[in-house]
């Protein structure tokens, strides 16, 4: 089963799709959660179950928007290029991998695209959590939770850089960079307000 | 019973599979078939090959489906070997 899916995928070269699909997406969940939390943490005065609530709230659009736009984009381009390969073939493919690939590989695309904001976004606000439970960290927990977005940000960038061979080092800086302008831009206008 | 030895197919294929994944996949799921392909013509989405398969009593029926579900299409049957060699009893 395992390796039919394998075979499916790359087929089509999903997991390279995908692997595009998780650093996108996870890029927006990640520096969403960020902004977010650097607003609730220069305001001071919100409770951490609120700050939680927007998180999360901002979590399941990016969750739902990611499953729904990369299954419509993806099946839509699966199905055009199957028309494509009919044409050059001058034959029906429906009975081919080929049609099982178009079917099954938007599930999988935006399963990705879905879970990557989902599950950063989640790591990023697990201190919030934590904090709720009763769980004290020599930290403020929103202060935490930032540490550990401008971390994710840079593994993000780190994993960009391993991918295109480039020094992977370099390219998880280039990422912390872009979040620290993201979170130098929020504070600059959260200052003028 | 006459059985099919050697059969030469002129196919149509996609790019993907690779012409290695396809000959795999057609003597992984018809073993003890002998399976070479060449690739006579390269165009922008597909690639016509020869493909020559060799065996004791070889499935084309079987192999045809195979090649269909990777994408293929058999646009003509080029060669046939078949044997009917009767054994003699001592």
């Amino acid at each position: 089963m395992l390796e039919k899916f394998r075979f499916l995928f790359k087929l089509t070269s999903a997991s390279d799709i995908a692997r595009r699909y998780f650093v996108t997406n996870g890029f927006d969940g990640a520096l969403t959660m960020l902004g977010l939390i650097i607003g609730f943490y220069s305001s001071n005065s919100v409770s951490i179950t609120v700050i939680i609530s927007a998180c999360l709230g901002a979590t399941v659009a990016l969750t739902v928007s990611g499953l729904v736009s990369a299954y419509i984009s993806e099946s839509a381009e699966r199905k055009k290029e199957l028309n494509e390969l009919e044409q050059a073939l001058v034959k029906n493919l429906d009975d081919s991998a080929h049609a099982r690939a178009a079917k099954l590989v938007p599930f999988f695309i935006a399963a990705v695209n879905g879970l990557a904001p989902l599950l950063l976004s989640l790591f990023i606000i697990s201190p919030l959590w934590f904090s709720l439970l009763g769980i004290s960290f020599p930290l403020n927990p929103l202060l935490l939770s930032i540490i550990i977005a401008f971390l994710t940000l840079f593994i993000l960038g780190a994993f960009i850089g391993k991918i295109s061979g480039r020094f992977w080092l370099w390219s998880g800086f280039k990422t912390l960079l872009i979040a620290i302008v993201t979170a130098g831009i929020i504070l600059s206008i959260e200052k003028l307000l | 019973m006459p059985q099919l030895n050697r059969i030469v197919l002129d196919v149509l294929k996609p790019h993907q599979p690779s012409v290695l994944e396809f000959a795999n996949t057609i003597a992984d799921q018809h073993p003890n078939c002998q399976v070479k392909i060449t690739v006579s013509e390269v165009d922008e989405k597909t690639e016509t090959t020869i493909v020559t398969i060799e065996g004791d009593d070889i499935p084309f029926p079987a192999i045809a489906e195979t090649i269909s579900n990777l994408g293929g299409s058999i646009h003509s049957i080029d060669e046939v070997a078949v044997n009917n060699v009767v054994k003699s009893e001592t």
